[in-house]
């Protein structure tokens, strides 16, 4: 390789003459010395900032796009899991949902979010107004390039928010009504989504008094959703004959395994971007190897709670359940969320595997207690969300266990009261639940008049 | 005129039409069905809960022949329905009052 450095110092060399000869059209603003200084780095192999800015953003886009597929992760895997009946209104949930996120987020969350210095009130309540962009065709001048543009950071954040939202809408399936549902993701995505998120992504107090670290959301984003879920499990109730008076389970199973196979797999796949890019940064060598350990960290935490999950359920259940299985890879890779990026392979592996051992064994808990959540969603988010968070201070230093723990139980109150009292008011005013004889039809007949398997009857 | 009714397990149906066929028996509907009598069911276990799913899937084969068919079309399906284990299925022969062809018009044995 001993040819390689004789032709870039030659290259340098010129690139540098040029720029000396060029000197007098800078004026006699730009000194010989920075000019120097400014090549040299460049002849080093350091990225120019104005790299470092496009490739950070260019992260982030791609993170987007990934994180957005995981829309349609959710759908299959949504899909799936209930019955054939209701498949129709399962795809148009999470069509509108996704939206109406994406349009709350816009219009107040992402100032609620990232207010930067104006907060309303400091470190809780973040600022008013809807999301601006950067004009057309931004200038080096104009940007701040010590991080990325605004619109990739829009892209990426908006998909997050989406994220969170979506993982309700499988634990209310097959009984809920369509617009109050998204009345609920309004408020959602709106508010408790962004506010809670300010408290540690925007610099608010979980982040600058509390330490609480959280690399891509196991709490931020995945228990937020649960525990939305969860409250509004309990308010809307179970599905018609799920539970008997004597608090047998009747089961009822999902209509495709495929799909929900499917979506298990888009879901791994845009985790990728969902923690990946969360680096949110890849302009430097220390960078994008921290991103390329953050994705290898990821899918060992899937692989580790898949597995975690296939064997549990053969030794308890004699046989291995593909729902829990596809449950417990997802739950491994909420585990490994909250801190992707200081684990060892091995570590991540088995941090995801105790999400799939916690939702193997809290899945027939929940039905104990009558909440019935046609896919696990609680587990899968809620629970393994907690763990993921609580482990991060297995592997990374700069994380005490009391902040985590804050920030934990700070954002489960926050957003499990709220949600309740969301979930309680629409109940009282709008009903959240079609009439027994519309549930006994299906949703796709009552509410969406479009059968997703028409022929099939 | 005679309608033999079989319930048969469903992995049995290729060899209960050859063995019409060959008594020259060149029409039968075939519906799928679930039931049950001594076989029971059996018990599945979906997300931590075991249920008891207590009809089995099967096929009901329905021929319409001449009453002096009627004895050879039934000794017929069982010796190709069968498999020595419970689940196998029953043979019904109701009597037929009257069949049409619709194409044609044809009614009676010769619509048969």
């Amino acid at each position: 390789m001993t040819g390689f450095k004789t032709p870039l110092r030659i290259a340098g060399g010129v690139a540098l003459a040029a720029l000396l000869l060029a000197l007098p059209a800078f004026g006699q603003d730009a000194p010989a010395e920075e000019a120097v200084e400014a090549v040299e780095a460049v002849v080093g192999g350091e990225t120019p900032l104005q790299t470092q800015y496009i490739l950070n953003s260019f992260l982030m886009l791609v993170g987007g796009f990934l994180v957005f597929w995981m829309a349609a992760g959710f759908t299959m895997l949504e899909a799936g899991f209930v019955r054939t009946k209701n498949v129709s209104m399962q795809l148009l949930k999470n069509i509108t949902m996704y939206s109406v996120a994406c349009i709350a987020y816009y219009i107040i969350g992402y100032a609620l979010m990232y207010p930067g210095d104006g907060w309303m009130i400091e470190g809780i309540l973040g600022a008013v107004g809807i999301a601006v962009l950067e004009p057309v065709g931004l200038s080096p001048e104009a940007a701040d390039l010590t991080y990325a543009t605004v619109s990739s950071d829009f892209f990426f954040q908006v998909m997050f928010c989406a994220t969170a939202a979506s993982i309700v809408s499988g634990t209310v399936a097959e009984r809920i009504k369509l617009w109050p549902f998204l009345i609920f993701v309004a408020v959602l995505t709106a508010f408790v989504y962004p506010i809670q998120a300010s408290w540690k992504w925007g610099g608010g107090f979980l982040d600058a008094n509390f330490g609480f670290l959280d690399f891509a959301g196991s709490t931020v984003v995945h228990s937020v959703g649960g525990w939305a879920a969860l409250a509004g499990a309990i308010v809307l109730g179970a599905r018609k004959g799920k539970y008997n008076a004597d608090g047998s389970v009747n089961p009822i199973p999902g209509s495709n395994m495929p799909l929900a196979t499917l979506g298990m797999f888009i879901l791994w796949f845009g985790w990728y971007g969902f923690n990946g890019a969360s680096q949110l940064a890849m302009g430097t060598v220390g960078d994008i190897a921290d991103v390329g350990r953050v994705m290898a960290n990821t899918n060992a935490g899937a692989v580790g709670g898949a597995l975690a999950a296939a064997v549990l359920t053969a030794i308890i259940y004699k046989k291995v359940d593909l729902t829990f299985v596809i449950n417990g890879a997802l739950a491994g890779l909420v585990s490994v969320t909250a801190e992707p990026l200081t684990p060892g392979l091995g570590t991540a592996s088995i941090i995801g595997a105790v999400g799939g051992v916690i939702v193997v064994l809290s899945v027939p808990l929940l039905d104990r207690f009558k909440i019935d959540d046609v896919v696990g969603a609680i587990p899968v988010h809620l629970f393994a969300g907690i763990w993921g968070t609580i482990a991060v201070v297995f592997t990374n230093p700069d994380a005490n266990l009391g902040g985590q723990l804050v920030a934990i139980v700070t954002v489960g109150v926050f957003v499990f009261v709220i949600s309740l009292v969301a979930w309680l008011i629409l109940k009282a005013t709008l009903g959240l639940r079609p009439t027994a004889e519309d549930e006994d039809l299906g949703l796709d007949v009552s509410e969406v008049g479009v059968e997703a398997y028409p022929e099939f009857k | 005129m005679k309608l033999v009714v079989a319930i048969i397990k469903p992995s049995r149906l290729e060899e209960v039409r050859q063995a019409l066929n060959s008594l020259d028996v060149h029409g039968m509907t075939v519906t799928e069905v679930k039931g049950y009598g001594r076989q029971k069911g059996h018990s599945e276990i979906y997300r931590g809960t075991e249920y008891a799913v207590h009809f089995l899937p099967k096929l009901k084969v329905e021929i319409a022949v001449d009453d002096a068919l009627a004895d050879a079309v039934s000794t017929a399906i069982r010796d190709a329905a069968q498999t020595g284990r419970i689940g196998d299925g029953k043979i019904f022969v109701l009597d037929l009052l009257a069949v049409t062809r619709i194409r044609t018009g044809e009614t009676g044995a010769a619509a048969l």
